[in-house]
Order: structure tokens, then C-alpha cells, then sequence
């Protein structure tokens, strides 16, 4: 758990982070979420205390995190930029062993921890450990960043922009592949973004930041209906508001009962994949498959207009 | 036809050693240049020891000014010195100005004749190069490597040594290299204020109006010169390349 | 309270306290020759000018050790090498003997070591000022005229240097034109070859890699060999091209000088012609072939003015390292303040090496800061155009 409480940050005159509170629950994943200059990447690297704050305390755990000198505190919290930051000068297992190193692992423990996690990270141990991170594309040094971060096995992750530099496709992909890490390791998250999409696609909770203030901080389908004011309004995108809210639920929340003509859709496909499907083909209804190829049901135009409607 | 530079290289390496270990079998090449009978080879002393002196003189220089330089160079780039970051620039700048006889010529006053004044204006005029080159390297880091190994909990020296350093390597080395070029040629001039140098072959030479002299000098200088400058640059290729930064 | 000091300033105050308290300010010698005995700030001035400077320069430290805003940092740096530089003067006649002509006089590594001081101090203003390239040439035509001044008011010519000069001063006069004919006729010729080559090396790829790599290596070999060795081709034309001999041409002097120092400028016109060019923006380019100019009037009006800064460099990498290696000319007769270097080691008279050196570094200086502004100007023009 972090409890972030009252925390300040000036330089000189101008306030970057202004008096924010929030708890960031335990195996979660936040995504703080504003525009350029809004706070949002002061306020995460206050937590590892890249940036030391003016006023107000941050706890991990219960500990305040000026309990230990910073650099020991942040081997302790894995950390990804934009852009990735990987070593140039050192091979990618080098890179992945960097915070254990620093931590005084033996070599047979850091060895196998970093095969563990190129496996983990769909990063072949025999083709790439002595790689050079020019040598990867951005997909593959985008994986061994996170691994990286996640060598010494921290509980909390912080992620700055973390996929900014990629191309749509394979930040889908990476969004997935993270996703299903961190369900896997129980990580807490906190994840800075400006892209509202990632950030309703990523969180359980959206905290929204603008002029250095805490605007809103929620669940993603409470600040799509409740939005606290109209610059979050903005944010979210009025207009696509009803798709995002699609895009939170799964088909497999929205069968009725019944038969459908066509190709079956999975149940764990998004609400909102289903509905782009079915105005593309033109159809009203699309028939349901679970995870094991039966089919449940059927998932239908107005069933979904009804679910795409603000809820009350 | 990719090799073909690297033969060339060794072949003026092989001919190098042969000329500064047995001139003699060379004398037939260089009679044509002299006159009245004159030798022609250099025969007031050995040319291999002059030509390990030449690179004792350069190296001790060189070695002295990497340690100043590169040291100063960290000194600025941290919290602690940015204050005279502003200021060490315009020095490099202003010192970059001095011709190297200039420096040879008043080192000669403060510590008198020989390889002293030598050594002292070859260390303060290659001190330039190496501390330009290695505040450059320094400075221009990429951001969020930097940023990266402090999230990851690298202490202020840890990072020094185990990201920036290794960084800015290949530049420091293209610094050195130009130190080390302008040393060997300068250290001919030494020989002016009586150090033992390859210069003392060209100055006998030029005093005896004897050709022969000043072109061995002069090419096993420029010999040396050329191979060392290509060591360094294979070196920086190398370590540019790892970086994946192609040169 | 460490935040009221300046960490340079500790350092200027104390090489300033050292200076003032250890070392000598000037070297008395009986005559030219003979080893100098060492006079104090208080023993080599009038008392009270020698208790003045101390108090000016204790003063100036003081400024540099404090926190203090740049102006008056500025006034006390100036201040404390003005006082230097009259004094210095002050104390040749206060030591030198009535009507004694042999007794020599010189400054100190005490006075040396104040002058570095405060003109750390005062690079430190300069360089926090960030002067403008007017500014800059503008402050350096100031400096000239003091120092200018200074030699014309005869107030320091009791000192040793000026002696070794008054009995050479034609000789002197003659040597400067020659190394000025030397470093800025090599670098005129240079730029005009060098110019059109670097040129043809960016259109035509075969021939960059090959003459760049020619003129690599001929930088490579020592300046005084290259001197030597251009003797025998010299005076072999002489001896046996009609004419030459009649042009100026000969196997020593001048014209082997003049060559190797124009060989020796090619490099740095020709590699940064060639990087400018290289340089300029494909979309420049792109753009004026797309509005249908010539070959050469791209040349012309796109790629040598966006080139202008980088080749500038060049030429300004040319002059400084010019007037420098001039000073070897001497060696092969070719003359310039080499000359005075030169004899001067030849006599052991290190007033004579000071009477070579300190005008080349003043000249070497003086190209560099003015070609530094012309740089800067040109290319603040070309920052001008928005993007």
C-alpha cells in the first residue's frame, strides 16, 4: 500500500505538485493520468524520491519512505521511463542483473533470476542475453525495461509513459503482456500516462491531474459517468465516452440468451470489440463462445446501446 | 579489398621497427640525399633509443594529462564543481590558443633545460583535447540512461562508474587520440630546449643541411603518428559499435 | 556558513594571499646573464605603492571570496590587474639603479600568479556576462588599447623585456610583419584552394575518402620536418626553374615556410568544408531544386551560406594554429617571433624566449576571440530562420 499524504513540490515560485492525498491500494494497478506539465511524472518520482519533496510524506507499507537513504529505497522499487533507458554499453542480461548486482546477489541467483525473467518476458535466454539493446527491436527492449525493473522482485512498480515510444500494434501487445504480469506477480503499479485510452484500458483506479492538483481519483467507469469537472469531462473525450465504457466490460458480461446467425465472438473479448463487429457486419446479434469453444448465448446491437448508456 | 588497410598497416609497422632497430640496411635509400659525404643515418646516437624516449616523453605527458583532465572534467560535471563549469569551458577555450611553442618556450624559464619544459608543455597542451572531449562525453549523455540507472538505486559513484564513465568512453578515447597526435609531433620541439626526442635527429639535420636526417626524423614521427591514430580509432569503433553507435 | 562563499573565489584568494605573502613579485639581476635574486611586493615598490597594491589586491580577493553581485566582481578583477600592470612598471624603475643599463628587472612568479588570479576571475564574470559577439571584439579592442597605452607611456620600460625590445625594436617590427605574412598569406591560400577542393571532395564521393586521408597524413608529420624536408624540393626549383629564384622562391627562408604551413591549413578548410556542406538540410536542398535552381545557384545561395558557420570554424582552427606554428618558421630562416624564441633559448636570455612567445600567444588569442564572434554572428543569422 502507498499512502501518498499532503504531498508539495516548488521550484521556486511555481507549484508543480499542489497538496495531493491519494492511497494506492496494495497488488493494483493506478494510472495517474493529466497533460504535459499537469504533475503527473513529479508526483510518481516523488515516491522513489528521484524528486525530494517540499512538503508531505509518502509511506510504503507504513514506512515513510525517507527511512532509507534514496538510493537504497529505490533498489527496493522497480522503476520504467519513457524511452526505456537501457544501458547501451551492457548486454541485455547485464541490463536485467543491474538492480541485483547492486544488491550484492551471487552470481548463480542473479543467473538464474534473469533467465527466469526473459522467459517470463518471451525473451529467449539463448538468443538474447549477450544481445547489446541496439541490437533488439523497440518491443523486445521495451520487455527487457520492465524486466529490468522487476529483477530484484519489488513490490511496487513505477512507470513513467512506459509505452510511449512504441507503435500502436505493439503497445497493444505490451499492455496485454503487462496486464497479465502483473496478475500473475501481484505487483502494485502506479503508471503515468497523458493517453486517457491506456489509462481507462489499464487501471483499476484513475487518478486525474491537472496544474499540479488531484482532480479526480476513481475507478475508470466512475470517471466516465461522474466526471468531477469538466476538464476531466474534456480529458475522457466526451464523444468517445460511451465506447471507452464498452471497452471496460467483457462480452461475456453482456450474453442473452438465445441463437445468433455467424461467426462466434469470445467471451472475453471486449463489449466494445463486439459492437465494432457487429455494425461492421451489419448484423443485429453475434453468437457467444466461452474459453472452451461452447456456445452461451448471443451478445446484440441494443443489448450493448443499453450498456453504452450513462449510467445513472 | 577489406583487409587491404590493415596489411598496409602492419607492412608500416614491419617497416618502422626495421628502420629504428637496423638503419643500416636503409643507407643505400637515403645516400641520394645527402651531400659532401655526409652519413646518412643519424650517427650521434641510437634512433631506437631516441624513438622510445620520444614515446616515454609522450606517454608519461599523455598518462599525466588524462589523469588531470578527465578528473577535472568529473569534478564540474558534479554537483559539487558545476560551478566552475561555465568557467572551465572558457579556459579549455582560451588555453586551446597557446601555441604549443609558446608553452615550451616559457616553460623553459620556470624549470630550466632538457626534458622538463618538454613534458610540461606537452601535459598542459594535451590536457585540452582529453578535457573538452571528456566534458563533452560527460554532458551529453542520454537523459533517461542516466535517469535509469538513479531509478534503479545507483549511488552518485556508482553511477559515475558503472554508466557514465563507460559512456562517455568512446569520446574521451577521440580526445586522447588527439592529445596523444599533437604530443608526438610537438615533442620533435623538445628537442629545441635540449630533451632527448626524434627532434634531435630533425635539428641536426636542419643544422648540418643534411636532408637525409630531417626525413627520418620527420617520417618516423609521422610513422608513429599515423599508426597510433589508427590504434585509437579501431578503439573507438569498438566502443562506439557496443554502444550501437555507429562512428 | 558555506553558502556565503564562492568556491572559486577561495581558490583566487588563495593564490592571491600565496602570492602576496610567499612569493616574489620581481627578479633582480645584476645584469642580463646572471642569476636573479628574488625582491618581495613590499621591498620591489615604494612604500607606500607596495603597501596600495597590497591593499587593492586584498581588497579584490576579498570581492572574489564573497558572494558579491558580478559588477562589482567585474570593477575588482579590473582593478587589481590594472594596478598590476602599472606597478609592475612602477617597481622596474624603483629597482633598476640610476642610469645603471645592464641591471634587468623582471616580474615574478608572485606577479604571475596574481595576474592568473584575477584573470580567472575576471574569465568568470566574462564568461557569466555572456557578452554578445560585438561585445566580446568590443572589449577585446578595449584590452588592446590599454595594453597599447601602456607600452606607449613608456612606464614599463625599465622593465626587462621591454629592454631585450628596445635594442631590437626594427628587428622586431620586421619579424612581426613576417609572421603575420606567414600565418595569414599560408591561411588565404589555403582557403582559396582549400575551398573549391572541399567543394569537389562533397560533390564527387571517389575523391573525398583519398584526399582527406593525404591531408590526415601530412598533418601527421612534426611541423619542423615538415619544414626541413620542403628545403631540398624549393631549392631544387630555384636552382633549375627560371624565374623562381627572382619570385622569392629558395631552398631556405620564407618560401619552405610558407608551403608547410599551407599544407598544414588544407586539412582543417577542406574537412569542414566538406562537414558543412554535408551538413545542410536535405529539405533545404530538396527545396531549392524543387524551385529549379542551378547546381551552382544552389551552391551559392543555399549550401555555402547554411556552410558559412562550419567552414568559419575551420578557418579560425587555420588562423590560431597558423600563428602558432609560424614561431618554427625561424628555425628554417624563414623568421617571424620565432626568431626571438629561438635566439633567446640559444642565449639562455628567457627575456628574449618572453619577447617571442608572449606576442605570438597575444596575436593567437586575439584571432581566436575575433573569429569566435564572426562564427557566432553567422550563425545566429541562420538560427534566425524559422525552421
Amino acid at each position: 500500500m502507498i499512502e501518498i499524504e499532503g504531498i508539495t513540490k516548488r521550484y521556486g515560485e511555481s507549484t508543480v505538485v499542489d497538496d495531493v492525498s491519494m492511497v494506492i491500494e496494495p497488488r493494483s494497478i493506478t494510472v495517474i493520468v493529466g497533460t504535459s506539465g499537469s504533475g503527473k511524472t513529479t508526483l510518481l518520482r516523488m515516491i522513489n524520491r528521484l524528486v525530494e519533496p517540499t512538503s508531505g510524506a509518502i509511506r510504503l507499507d507504513g514506512a515513510d519512505n525517507r527511512s532509507l537513504p534514496g538510493y537504497e529505497l529505490r533498489r527496493s522499487i522497480g522503476y520504467v521511463i519513457q524511452g526505456h533507458g537501457l544501458f547501451p554499453h551492457r548486454t541485455v542480461a547485464e541490463n536485467i542483473a543491474t538492480v541485483p548486482l547492486l544488491l550484492g546477489w551471487d552470481d548463480e541467483r542473479i543467473r538464474a533470476r534473469v533467465e527466469e525473467l526473459m522467459s517470463l518476458f518471451q525473451l529467449d535466454p539463448g538468443e538474447f542475453s549477450g544481445r547489446y539493446p541496439h541490437e533488439l527491436s523497440g518491443g523486445q527492449q521495451q520487455r527487457v525495461g520492465v524486466a529490468r525493473a522487476l529483477a530484484a522482485g519489488p513490490n511496487v512498480l513505477l512507470m513513467d509513459e512506459p509505452f510511449g515510444a512504441l507503435d500502436p500494434i505493439i503497445r497493444n501487445k505490451a499492455q496485454e503482456d503487462l496486464l497479465a504480469i502483473q496478475k500473475r506477480l501481484g505487483t502494485t503499479i502506479v503508471l503515468v500516462t497523458h493517453d486517457m485510452e491506456e489509462a481507462v484500458h489499464m487501471g483499476d483506479r484513475i487518478a486525474v491531474m491537472d496544474g499540479g492538483r488531484l482532480l479526480q481519483y476513481d475507478t475508470p467507469d466512475r470517471i466516465l459517468a461522474h466526471p468531477a469537472s469538466t476538464f476531466v469531462d474534456t480529458l475522457v473525450g466526451a464523444s468517445e465516452k460511451p465506447f471507452r465504457l464498452l471497452s471496460l466490460g467483457r462480452v461475456g458480461d453482456a450474453v442473452e440468451e438465445g441463437p445468433a446467425e455467424g461467426e462466434p465472438i469470445a467471451a472475453d473479448a471486449s463489449q466494445r470489440d463486439a459492437l465494432a463487429e457487429l455494425l461492421w457486419s451489419g448484423r443485429p446479434a453475434l453468437p457467444v463462445r466461452n474459453a472452451n469453444g461452447r456456445l452461451i448465448g448471443k451478445v446484440t446491437v441494443d443489448g450493448l446501446v443499453r450498456r453504452a448508456a450513462c449510467p445513472a | 579489398m577489406k583487409w587491404l588497410p590493415t596489411i598496409a598497416r602492419l607492412a608500416l609497422l614491419a617497416l618502422l621497427v626495421a628502420f629504428v632497430t637496423s638503419p643500416g640496411w636503409f643507407e643505400p635509400l637515403l645516400k641520394p640525399l645527402t651531400e659532401n659525404n655526409a652519413p646518412a643515418i643519424y650517427n650521434q646516437g641510437s634512433l631506437l633509443t631516441l624513438t622510445l624516449l620520444h614515446l616515454r616523453t609522450v606517454a608519461i605527458a599523455t598518462l599525466a594529462a588524462i589523469v588531470v583532465a578527465v578528473g577535472l572534467a568529473i569534478l564540474v560535471t558534479r554537483p559539487f564543481g558545476a560551478e566552475f563549469l561555465p568557467l572551465s569551458r572558457s579556459l579549455v577555450n582560451i588555453g586551446q590558443t597557446f601555441p604549443p611553442v609558446a608553452v615550451l618556450a616559457l616553460a623553459v624559464p620556470a624549470v630550466g633545460f632538457g626534458e622538463k619544459p618538454t613534458l610540461i608543455a606537452l601535459f598542459l597542451y594535451g590536457l585540452l583535447p582529453i578535457f573538452e572531449n571528456a566534458l563533452t562525453g560527460l554532458t551529453t549523455l542520454p537523459a533517461n540512461v542516466v535517469e535509469a540507472a538513479r531509478g534503479a538505486g545507483m549511488t552518485p559513484a556508482q553511477r559515475l562508474v558503472k554508466v557514465e564513465l563507460p559512456l562517455a568512453l568512446p569520446v574521451m578515447l577521440a580526445g586522447v587520440r588527439l592529445s596523444v597526435v599533437i604530443s608526438l609531433a610537438t615533442a620533435t620541439i623538445g628537442s629545441t630546449v635540449a630533451a632527448k626526442t626524434l627532434g634531435e635527429v630533425i635539428i641536426a639535420g636542419l643544422l648540418s643541411n643534411n636532408l637525409a636526417f630531417v626525413l627520418q626524423g620527420g617520417l618516423i614521427v609521422a610513422a608513429i603518428a599515423v599508426l597510433i591514430h589508427d590504434g585509437f580509432l579501431a578503439l573507438e569503433r569498438m566502443a562506439a559499435r557496443r554502444m550501437g553507435r555507429e562512428r | 556558513m558555506g553558502t556565503r562563499f564562492d568556491k572559486l573565489g577561495a581558490v583566487i584568494a588563495a593564490i592571491a594571499a600565496y602570492a602576496c605573502l610567499f612569493a616574489p613579485f620581481a627578479t633582480f639581476r645584476a645584469n642580463r646573464i646572471v642569476p636573479g635574486e628574488a625582491r618581495s611586493m613590499l621591498e620591489s615598490l615604494p612604500p607606500a605603492a607596495g603597501w596600495a597594491l597590497m591593499a587593492i589586491v586584498t581588497a579584490a580577493a576579498l570581492v572574489a571570496l564573497l558572494r558579491t553581485p558580478l559588477m562589482l566582481r567585474l570593477g575588482a578583477s579590473l582593478a587589481a590587474l590594472v594596478a598590476l600592470a602599472v606597478l609592475i612598471g612602477v617597481a622596474g624603475s624603483f629597482l633598476t639603479p640610476q642610469d645603471n643599463t645592464y641591471a634587468r628587472v623582471s616580474p615574478a612568479h608572485g606577479f604571475w600568479l596574481l595576474v592568473f588570479a584575477f584573470t580567472l576571475l575576471l574569465a568568470d564574470v566574462l564568461t557569466r556576462l555572456a557578452l554578445s559577439p560585438w561585445a566580446r571584439m568590443l572589449t577585446l579592442a578595449g584590452a588592446a588599447a590599454c595594453l597599447g597605452l601602456l607600452l606607449a607611456s613608456g612606464s614599463w620600460d625599465s622593465l626587462s623585456i621591454l629592454r631585450e625590445y628596445a635594442g631590437r625594436a626594427d628587428s622586431f617590427r620586421a619579424e612581426g610583419g613576417k609572421h603575420l605574412t606567414l600565418a595569414l598569406g599560408s591561411l588565404a591560400a589555403a582557403a582559396i584552394v582549400g575551398l573549391p577542393l572541399g567543394i569537389l571532395c562533397h560533390r564527387v564521393d571517389a575523391l573525398r575518402a583519398g584526399v582527406l586521408n593525404v591531408l590526415n597524413v601530412i598533418q601527421t608529420i612534426p611541423s619542423i620536418a615538415l619544414f626541413g624536408l620542403l628545403i631540398a624540393p624549393l631549392g631544387w626549383i630555384a636552382a633549375h626553374v627560371p624565374g623562381a629564384a627572382a619570385l622569392g622562391i629558395r631552398g631556405i627562408g620564407t618560401a619552405p615556410a610558407f608551403l608547410a604551413l599551407f599544407l598544414y591549413s588544407l586539412l582543417p578548410v577542406v574537412a569542414n568544408t566538406v562537414v558543412g556542406l554535408a551538413g545542410v538540410p536535405r529539405a533545404a536542398n530538396d527545396a531549392a531544386r524543387g524551385m529549379g535552381m542551378t547546381g551552382r545557384q544552389r551552391l551559392l545561395r543555399v549550401e555555402l551560406p547554411l556552410a558559412l558557420p562550419v567552414i568559419l570554424t575551420g578557418i579560425r582552427i587555420v588562423l590560431v594554429q597558423n600563428i602558432g606554428l609560424a614561431t618554427i618558421a625561424a628555425l628554417i630562416g624563414g623568421g617571424g617571433f620565432g626568431v626571438f624564441v629561438f635566439q633567446g633559448i640559444g642565449q639562455m636570455a628567457m627575456d628574449l624566449v618572453l619577447l617571442g612567445a608572449l606576442p605570438t600567444v597575444a596575436l593567437a588569442f586575439a584571432a581566436a576571440i575575433v573569429l569566435d564572434a564572426v562564427v557566432e554572428l553567422t550563425s545566429i543569422r541562420k538560427s534566425e530562420v524559422p525552421s
